[in-house]
Protein backbone atom coordinates (compact mmCIF):
# COMPACT_ATOMS: atom_id res chain seq x y z
CA UNK A 1 0.00 0.00 0.00
CA UNK A 2 2.72 2.49 0.92
CA UNK A 3 4.43 3.57 -2.26
CA UNK A 4 7.51 5.71 -2.63
CA UNK A 5 7.10 9.06 -4.41
CA UNK A 6 9.71 10.67 -6.63
CA UNK A 7 11.96 13.22 -4.95
CA UNK A 8 11.44 16.46 -6.91
CA UNK A 9 13.85 19.08 -5.51
CA UNK A 10 13.79 21.57 -8.39
CA UNK A 11 10.10 21.64 -9.21
CA UNK A 12 9.21 21.62 -5.50
CA UNK A 13 11.59 24.51 -4.81
CA UNK A 14 10.09 26.41 -7.74
CA UNK A 15 6.58 25.88 -6.36
CA UNK A 16 7.82 26.95 -2.92
CA UNK A 17 9.30 30.13 -4.38
CA UNK A 18 5.87 30.98 -5.87
CA UNK A 19 4.29 30.45 -2.44
CA UNK A 20 6.91 32.77 -0.92
CA UNK A 21 6.21 35.35 -3.62
CA UNK A 22 2.48 35.11 -2.90
CA UNK A 23 3.10 35.76 0.81
CA UNK A 24 5.26 38.79 -0.02
CA UNK A 25 2.73 40.22 -2.49
CA UNK A 26 -0.11 39.91 0.03
CA UNK A 27 1.92 41.60 2.80
CA UNK A 28 3.17 44.36 0.46
CA UNK A 29 -0.31 45.11 -0.91
CA UNK A 30 -2.78 44.76 1.98
CA UNK A 31 -0.54 43.95 4.96
CA UNK A 32 -1.98 40.48 5.49
CA UNK A 33 -0.46 37.12 6.34
CA UNK A 34 -0.96 34.44 3.68
CA UNK A 35 -2.07 31.83 6.21
CA UNK A 36 -4.55 29.53 4.54
CA UNK A 37 -6.20 28.16 7.71
CA UNK A 38 -6.96 31.69 8.93
CA UNK A 39 -8.10 32.76 5.48
CA UNK A 40 -10.52 29.81 5.19
CA UNK A 41 -11.92 30.29 8.71
CA UNK A 42 -12.24 34.06 8.17
CA UNK A 43 -13.89 33.61 4.78
CA UNK A 44 -16.51 31.44 6.49
CA UNK A 45 -17.03 33.37 9.72
CA UNK A 46 -15.98 37.01 9.28
CA UNK A 47 -18.07 39.73 7.68
CA UNK A 48 -17.48 42.76 5.47
CA UNK A 49 -13.97 43.80 4.49
CA UNK A 50 -12.42 41.11 6.73
CA UNK A 51 -14.23 38.49 4.71
CA UNK A 52 -13.89 40.06 1.23
CA UNK A 53 -10.11 39.96 0.82
CA UNK A 54 -10.08 36.36 2.02
CA UNK A 55 -12.69 35.32 -0.54
CA UNK A 56 -10.72 37.08 -3.29
CA UNK A 57 -7.52 35.30 -2.25
CA UNK A 58 -9.30 31.92 -2.25
CA UNK A 59 -10.79 32.68 -5.68
CA UNK A 60 -7.26 33.31 -6.95
CA UNK A 61 -5.98 30.17 -5.24
CA UNK A 62 -8.52 27.99 -7.04
CA UNK A 63 -7.85 29.73 -10.38
CA UNK A 64 -4.06 29.41 -10.03
CA UNK A 65 -4.17 25.81 -8.88
CA UNK A 66 -6.79 24.83 -11.45
CA UNK A 67 -4.93 26.40 -14.36
CA UNK A 68 -1.61 24.91 -13.26
CA UNK A 69 -3.08 21.46 -12.72
CA UNK A 70 -4.76 21.57 -16.13
CA UNK A 71 -1.38 22.26 -17.73
CA UNK A 72 0.81 20.02 -15.60
CA UNK A 73 -1.52 17.18 -14.69
CA UNK A 74 -0.65 17.70 -11.01
CA UNK A 75 -4.02 16.40 -9.85
CA UNK A 76 -4.41 13.59 -12.36
CA UNK A 77 -3.46 10.70 -10.14
CA UNK A 78 -3.85 11.89 -6.57
CA UNK A 79 -5.69 9.59 -4.21
CA UNK A 80 -7.03 9.78 -0.65
CA UNK A 81 -4.71 7.71 1.56
CA UNK A 82 -7.09 6.58 4.28
CA UNK A 83 -10.69 5.41 4.70
CA UNK A 84 -13.47 8.00 4.89
CA UNK A 85 -13.93 7.84 8.69
CA UNK A 86 -10.19 8.40 9.23
CA UNK A 87 -10.25 11.18 6.64
CA UNK A 88 -13.11 12.91 8.49
CA UNK A 89 -11.29 12.58 11.83
CA UNK A 90 -8.12 13.96 10.25
CA UNK A 91 -10.05 16.86 8.72
CA UNK A 92 -11.54 17.78 12.10
CA UNK A 93 -8.08 17.54 13.72
CA UNK A 94 -6.61 19.84 11.05
CA UNK A 95 -9.50 22.29 11.42
CA UNK A 96 -9.55 22.39 15.23
CA UNK A 97 -5.75 22.28 15.48
CA UNK A 98 -4.99 25.10 13.06
CA UNK A 99 -7.71 27.26 14.54
CA UNK A 100 -6.60 26.61 18.14
CA UNK A 101 -2.93 26.98 17.25
CA UNK A 102 -3.53 30.12 15.13
CA UNK A 103 -2.01 28.80 11.92
CA UNK A 104 -0.83 26.06 9.63
CA UNK A 105 2.06 25.27 7.30
CA UNK A 106 1.63 28.57 5.46
CA UNK A 107 0.80 31.02 8.25
CA UNK A 108 3.31 29.66 10.78
CA UNK A 109 5.68 27.69 8.55
CA UNK A 110 6.25 30.28 5.83
CA UNK A 111 4.93 33.71 6.91
CA UNK A 112 5.69 33.39 10.63
CA UNK A 113 9.20 32.02 10.32
CA UNK A 114 9.99 34.66 7.65
CA UNK A 115 9.34 37.40 10.18
CA UNK A 116 11.15 35.53 12.95
CA UNK A 117 8.04 34.96 15.06
CA UNK A 118 8.97 32.81 18.02
CA UNK A 119 5.41 31.44 18.33
CA UNK A 120 5.50 30.35 14.68
CA UNK A 121 8.89 28.68 15.03
CA UNK A 122 7.64 26.70 18.04
CA UNK A 123 4.34 25.81 16.31
CA UNK A 124 6.12 24.66 13.13
CA UNK A 125 8.54 22.44 15.07
CA UNK A 126 5.60 20.97 17.01
CA UNK A 127 3.31 20.18 14.08
CA UNK A 128 6.23 18.71 12.15
CA UNK A 129 7.19 16.55 15.12
CA UNK A 130 3.57 15.55 15.65
CA UNK A 131 3.28 14.65 11.95
CA UNK A 132 6.49 12.58 12.06
CA UNK A 133 5.29 10.67 15.13
CA UNK A 134 1.79 10.15 13.70
CA UNK A 135 3.10 8.71 10.43
CA UNK A 136 5.65 6.60 12.28
CA UNK A 137 2.95 5.08 14.49
CA UNK A 138 0.61 4.66 11.53
CA UNK A 139 3.06 2.98 9.19
CA UNK A 140 5.61 1.30 11.42
CA UNK A 141 3.71 0.46 14.62
CA UNK A 142 0.10 -0.14 13.54
CA UNK A 143 1.07 -1.21 10.04
CA UNK A 144 -1.53 -1.12 7.29
CA UNK A 145 -4.46 -1.31 9.70
CA UNK A 146 -5.67 2.19 8.86
CA UNK B 1 -6.23 47.38 -8.44
CA UNK B 2 -6.11 46.22 -4.84
CA UNK B 3 -8.55 43.38 -5.52
CA UNK B 4 -6.63 42.28 -8.60
CA UNK B 5 -3.42 42.05 -6.58
CA UNK B 6 -5.16 39.94 -3.90
CA UNK B 7 -6.49 37.53 -6.55
CA UNK B 8 -3.03 37.42 -8.14
CA UNK B 9 -1.43 36.58 -4.77
CA UNK B 10 -3.96 33.77 -4.36
CA UNK B 11 -3.23 32.51 -7.87
CA UNK B 12 0.51 32.43 -7.20
CA UNK B 13 -0.16 30.46 -4.01
CA UNK B 14 -2.42 27.97 -5.80
CA UNK B 15 0.04 27.55 -8.66
CA UNK B 16 2.84 27.01 -6.13
CA UNK B 17 0.93 24.24 -4.36
CA UNK B 18 0.08 22.50 -7.64
CA UNK B 19 3.58 22.82 -9.16
CA UNK B 20 5.41 21.77 -6.00
CA UNK B 21 3.58 18.45 -5.86
CA UNK B 22 2.12 19.23 -2.43
CA UNK B 23 -1.45 18.66 -3.63
CA UNK B 24 -0.54 14.97 -3.68
CA UNK B 25 -1.15 13.64 -0.14
CA UNK B 26 1.16 10.67 -0.78
CA UNK B 27 4.09 13.05 -1.29
CA UNK B 28 3.32 14.92 1.93
CA UNK B 29 2.82 11.76 3.98
CA UNK B 30 6.05 10.34 2.59
CA UNK B 31 7.85 13.51 3.72
CA UNK B 32 6.63 12.71 7.22
CA UNK B 33 7.80 9.09 6.94
CA UNK B 34 11.39 9.70 8.03
CA UNK B 35 12.05 6.04 8.72
CA UNK B 36 10.30 4.69 5.64
CA UNK B 37 9.96 5.86 2.04
CA UNK B 38 11.12 9.40 2.93
CA UNK B 39 10.56 12.01 0.20
CA UNK B 40 12.30 15.27 1.24
CA UNK B 41 10.53 17.37 -1.44
CA UNK B 42 8.37 19.28 1.07
CA UNK B 43 11.50 20.63 2.76
CA UNK B 44 12.47 22.19 -0.57
CA UNK B 45 9.04 23.80 -0.87
CA UNK B 46 9.31 25.39 2.57
CA UNK B 47 12.98 26.23 2.16
CA UNK B 48 12.46 28.05 -1.12
CA UNK B 49 9.40 29.88 0.23
CA UNK B 50 11.47 31.06 3.21
CA UNK B 51 14.41 32.09 1.03
CA UNK B 52 12.07 34.30 -1.00
CA UNK B 53 9.89 35.62 1.82
CA UNK B 54 12.45 36.34 4.55
CA UNK B 55 14.51 39.06 2.77
CA UNK B 56 11.47 40.42 0.89
CA UNK B 57 9.43 40.76 4.10
CA UNK B 58 12.31 42.77 5.56
CA UNK B 59 11.98 45.38 2.81
CA UNK B 60 8.17 45.29 2.87
CA UNK B 61 8.12 46.05 6.61
CA UNK B 62 10.81 48.71 6.21
CA UNK B 63 8.40 50.65 3.97
CA UNK B 64 6.27 51.30 7.09
CA UNK B 65 2.85 50.53 5.64
CA UNK B 66 1.32 48.38 2.91
CA UNK B 67 0.47 49.80 -0.51
CA UNK B 68 -3.33 49.49 -0.26
CA UNK B 69 -3.95 49.43 3.51
CA UNK B 70 -3.36 51.64 6.54
CA UNK B 71 -1.24 49.16 8.46
CA UNK B 72 0.20 45.67 8.59
CA UNK B 73 -2.10 43.18 10.31
CA UNK B 74 0.29 41.10 12.39
CA UNK B 75 -0.36 38.89 15.43
CA UNK B 76 0.58 40.72 18.60
CA UNK B 77 0.98 37.78 20.94
CA UNK B 78 4.52 36.74 21.77
CA UNK B 79 3.99 34.11 24.48
CA UNK B 80 3.93 30.36 23.96
CA UNK B 81 0.58 29.37 25.45
CA UNK B 82 -1.11 26.02 25.91
CA UNK B 83 -3.46 26.58 22.96
CA UNK B 84 -0.60 27.17 20.53
CA UNK B 85 1.10 23.97 21.65
CA UNK B 86 -2.05 21.81 21.74
CA UNK B 87 -3.29 23.21 18.44
CA UNK B 88 -0.01 22.53 16.65
CA UNK B 89 0.11 18.95 17.99
CA UNK B 90 -3.51 18.23 16.94
CA UNK B 91 -2.91 19.76 13.52
CA UNK B 92 0.20 17.60 13.06
CA UNK B 93 -1.80 14.48 13.86
CA UNK B 94 -4.45 15.26 11.25
CA UNK B 95 -1.77 16.27 8.74
CA UNK B 96 0.08 13.01 9.22
CA UNK B 97 -3.05 10.84 9.05
CA UNK B 98 -4.28 12.39 5.81
CA UNK B 99 -1.24 13.94 4.14
CA UNK B 100 -3.30 17.13 3.84
CA UNK B 101 -2.88 20.58 5.33
CA UNK B 102 -5.32 23.43 4.61
CA UNK B 103 -4.02 24.78 1.27
CA UNK B 104 -3.43 21.41 -0.43
CA UNK B 105 -6.78 20.25 0.99
CA UNK B 106 -8.49 23.02 -0.98
CA UNK B 107 -6.48 22.35 -4.13
CA UNK B 108 -7.19 18.60 -3.95
CA UNK B 109 -10.93 19.33 -4.26
CA UNK B 110 -10.24 20.33 -7.88
CA UNK B 111 -9.38 16.69 -8.65
CA UNK B 112 -13.11 16.02 -8.49
CA UNK B 113 -12.64 13.19 -5.99
CA UNK B 114 -15.43 13.30 -3.43
CA UNK B 115 -13.23 12.19 -0.51
CA UNK B 116 -11.33 15.46 -0.70
CA UNK B 117 -14.58 17.44 -0.48
CA UNK B 118 -15.44 15.43 2.63
CA UNK B 119 -12.02 16.23 4.13
CA UNK B 120 -12.37 19.94 3.38
CA UNK B 121 -15.86 20.05 4.94
CA UNK B 122 -14.61 18.23 8.06
CA UNK B 123 -11.72 20.72 8.27
CA UNK B 124 -14.10 23.66 7.91
CA UNK B 125 -16.39 22.17 10.55
CA UNK B 126 -13.39 21.81 12.89
CA UNK B 127 -12.41 25.44 12.35
CA UNK B 128 -15.94 26.71 12.97
CA UNK B 129 -16.36 24.46 16.01
CA UNK B 130 -13.12 25.74 17.50
CA UNK B 131 -13.75 29.41 16.76
CA UNK B 132 -17.38 29.43 17.90
CA UNK B 133 -17.30 27.14 20.91
CA UNK B 134 -13.77 26.47 22.11
CA UNK B 135 -12.12 29.88 21.95
CA UNK B 136 -11.47 31.67 25.23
Amino acid sequence: MVEATTFTPYISAFGGALIGLSAVLLMWSVGRIAGISGIVAGAALDRGEERNWRLLFLLGLFIGAGATAALSGALDDIQPLVSTPVLVAAGVLVGVGTSMGSGCTSGHGVCGISRFSWRSIVATCLFMLSGFVTVFVMRHVLGEGL
Amino acid sequence: MKNIVIVLAGALFGAGIAISGMANPAKVQNFLDLFGVWDPSLAFVMGAALIVATPAYFFVFKAGKPKFAERFHLPERKDIDRKLVAGAVLFGMGWGLSGLCPAPALVAILSGIGHFVVFALAMLAGMILQRQFMSR
